[in-house]
């Protein structure tokens, strides 16, 4: 048997082709114990054998004593985003994998509401993200790679120089939401299309739009991506409540940071705080 | 249609003499295990190639899966009892007449001696292209063949249709949910009683089986309590030729009429969707009002509210009407007023 024959299930269409029907579905369990596999290693490697965090001494950032006790971090229609988001997204993965191991309802009407609500809130989020915020904080930049080249370098006991204090996201948090693009962005396109062979309020139904393999191949793409997140989703709310994170997680909820926590960890050069935001933070103006 | 072909492939025949070793069997074998019952639905599945059990555990075997008993609240019924045997038992003719007209509707005299009523309750739908082995939803796919511009859907679902369109074919079951059956389930956790209703999945819940049984399970009888013993029934199939053939719709009712008013009332049909409907809507909407033709036609077009009709069998809808309102007014009442 094939690797392909192995992960993917197949089927004979009416022509006599054999074509890729869906992804087998032991991977919800691959990714399910790959994701719980990761937490169990990182956390027993933080409790037992992690060294201390050494940042690069900075020089006094001069305006350090104007940083606000509440460092805006999410402005209210950020956070939004991401709870509407957060909530799309685990009623998608319920629905789609809870049927799978046994749990029975009728959830296709659920999902296909659950990704319009995400798909919608994601085009609110490029457009928000490219306009209102700052669009590059999210992408690794040039000090983020070095520092990593470092960071690694360090790790493995060669002799490097400290890394810098982070910018508004942490270089983990962007290789994430980069891994969250492209699995968040295949489901939705592949979803899409296949809300044309279920009934919904939006489309006629076309079950003919693609070849039989075409929308096998889809329907494996919306499957690899699905469970890939299941992994990833795991790792995300692993992280969201892990104590040395939980600032980080509160301020998706409440909006801000302290400034102790700000100074420990960000770079007030790479990520600059507009002091005069804290006051408008609370009204919801982005910072 | 699917070509029958010459002989079946090969098969572990098991053939167990009580309800405890095909139990055990149906464990053993899990996924790979075939329930063969009076064998009518399942020979065409296994000479058709389409289904390939590495086991067929046979219950022709098992006696107390078989025979009609009184009970001190109405009546037993094996799940391997013929349908013939349904038929011509007396007390099922006097006091559950629905029924005995149900099961003398199935298809033909012999295959009535061979097939049983856990089978037929059973049995898996009609949909050609599942039937052909075609990779559709029910099968494990991701399409409906006959939810298509130009899918052969004549049979197929007008009411909760969820990606499949397949129609649930059983006669014997809108009567057995219009006498308040309970379905009788041997599990590996031990004995399950459902109400007959919920014997029955649609696709939105389980788009692969009609039933609820899963691997390892066994439909052991079919209990009818007395509530409905004796009651006004109406048992009426539509098929498109009088002999042999799978219902295009069907309807079972049973009803309590006082005084010129209906006391009690349980209606079903199918054929209309993936498992057979109980008309809880029109029930409700009826009690209380004489069983005549005006009520009879309120009933009818509450009965097809929701319905979304295919590319040909948009028929369906007035047939569903008409049914209801002959199952509540009668057939001697069935000329429309409006």
């Amino acid at each position: 048997m094939g690797f392909l024959e192995w992960v993917l299930q197949w089927a004979t269409d009416p022509w006599g082709r054999s074509v890729p029907i869906h992804i087998a579905w032991f991977l919800i369990w691959v990714s399910a114990i790959a994701g719980l596999l990761f937490l169990i290693v990182h956390a027993t490697y933080v409790r037992y054998f992690a060294r201390p965090r050494q940042f690069a001494a900075e020089a006094p950032h001069a305006q350090a004593s104007a940083i606000p006790a509440r460092v805006p971090r999410h402005s209210i229609a950020a956070r939004l985003f991401h709870w509407i988001m957060a909530l799309a997204m685990l009623t998608l993965l319920s629905t789609a994998f809870l049927p799978k191991v046994g749990f029975q309802f009728p959830w296709v009407t659920y999902h296909w509401i659950a990704g319009t609500v995400l798909t919608a809130s994601i085009i609110f989020h490029i457009f928000h993200a490219s306009f209102w915020l700052d669009f590059w904080a999210i992408w690794p930049d040039r000090v983020d790679l070095t520092d990593a080249g470092n960071r690694v370098l360090r790790f493995i006991g060669r002799s490097a120089p400290p890394p810098r204090k982070f910018a508004k996201y942490p270089l983990e948090n962007k290789l994430y939401h980069g891994a969250i693009i492209a699995a968040g962005l295949a489901v939705i396109v592949t979803g899409v299309f296949m809300m044309l062979r279920v009934r919904t309020i939006f489309f006629p139904r076309n079950p003919y739009l693609f070849s039989d393999m075409t929308w096998g191949m889809t329907y494996v793409l919306h499957g690899l991506a699905g469970v890939g997140l299941i992994a990833l989703i795991t790792v995300h709310i692993y992280f969201a409540v892990r104590p040395e994170k939980i600032p980080i997680t509160k301020s998706m909820i409440f909006g801000w940071m302290s400034r102790d926590f700000y100074l420990e960890e960000h770079d007030p050069q790479r990520w600059a705080v507009d002091a005069a935001a804290s006051s408008r933070e609370s009204t919801g103006v982005e910072a | 249609m699917a070509v029958i072909r010459d002989v079946m492939p090969a098969f572990l025949l098991l053939q167990p003499n009580s309800v405890a070793e095909a139990q055990n069997l149906l464990e053993q074998h899990s996924d790979d295990a075939w329930v063969l019952a009076g064998g009518l639905d399942s020979f065409d599945w296994l000479k058709d190639r389409i289904k390939r059990p590495k086991a067929v555990v046979d219950l022709s075997g098992i006696d107390e899966l078989k025979g009609i008993r009184t009970t001190s609240d109405g009546i037993e019924i094996g799940a391997m009892t013929t349908l013939t045997a349904v038929v011509q038992h007396p007390a099922i003719k006097e006091k559950y007449g629905v029924l005995a007209e149900a099961a003398s509707v199935v298809a033909s005299p012999q295959i009535r001696n061979q097939g049983t009523l856990g089978g037929n309750v059973s049995q898996d739908t009609r949909c050609w292209y599942y039937r052909a082995g075609w990779p559709c939803y029910r099968a494990g796919g991701n399409i409906c063949y006959a939810d298509t511009p130009e899918g052969r859907n004549r049979e197929h679902a007008i009411l909760h249709a969820d990606r499949c369109v397949a129609v649930n074919p059983s006669d014997t079951a809108p009567a057995l949910i219009a006498l308040d059956a309970k379905f009788v389930i041997s599990t590996r956790k031990g004995e399950r009683i459902v109400d007959a209703e919920d014997y029955f999945v649609g696709p939105d819940i389980d788009i692969t089986r009609l039933h609820i049984l899963q691997p390892g399970d066994l439909l052991t009888a079919i209990r009818i309590p007395s509530t409905w013993a004796g009651a006004k029934f109406y048992f009426e199939k539509v098929r498109d030729r009088n002999v042999w053939d799978f219902p295009l719709l069907n309807i079972a009712a049973a009803m309590v009429v006082s005084g010129d008013k209906i006391e009690r009332i349980r209606i079903a049909v199918n054929a209309a969707a993936a498992r057979p409907l109980r008309l809880r809507a029109v029930e409700d909407a009826v009690r209380g009002m004489p069983p005549n033709a005006a009520t009879g036609e309120m009933a009818g077009k509450l009965a097809v509210r929701g319905a979304v009709p295919l590319q040909f069998n948009a028929y369906k809808i007035p047939l569903m009407r008409n049914l209801v309102k002959r199952g509540i007014g009668g057939v001697q009442e069935a000329t429309w007023a409006s």
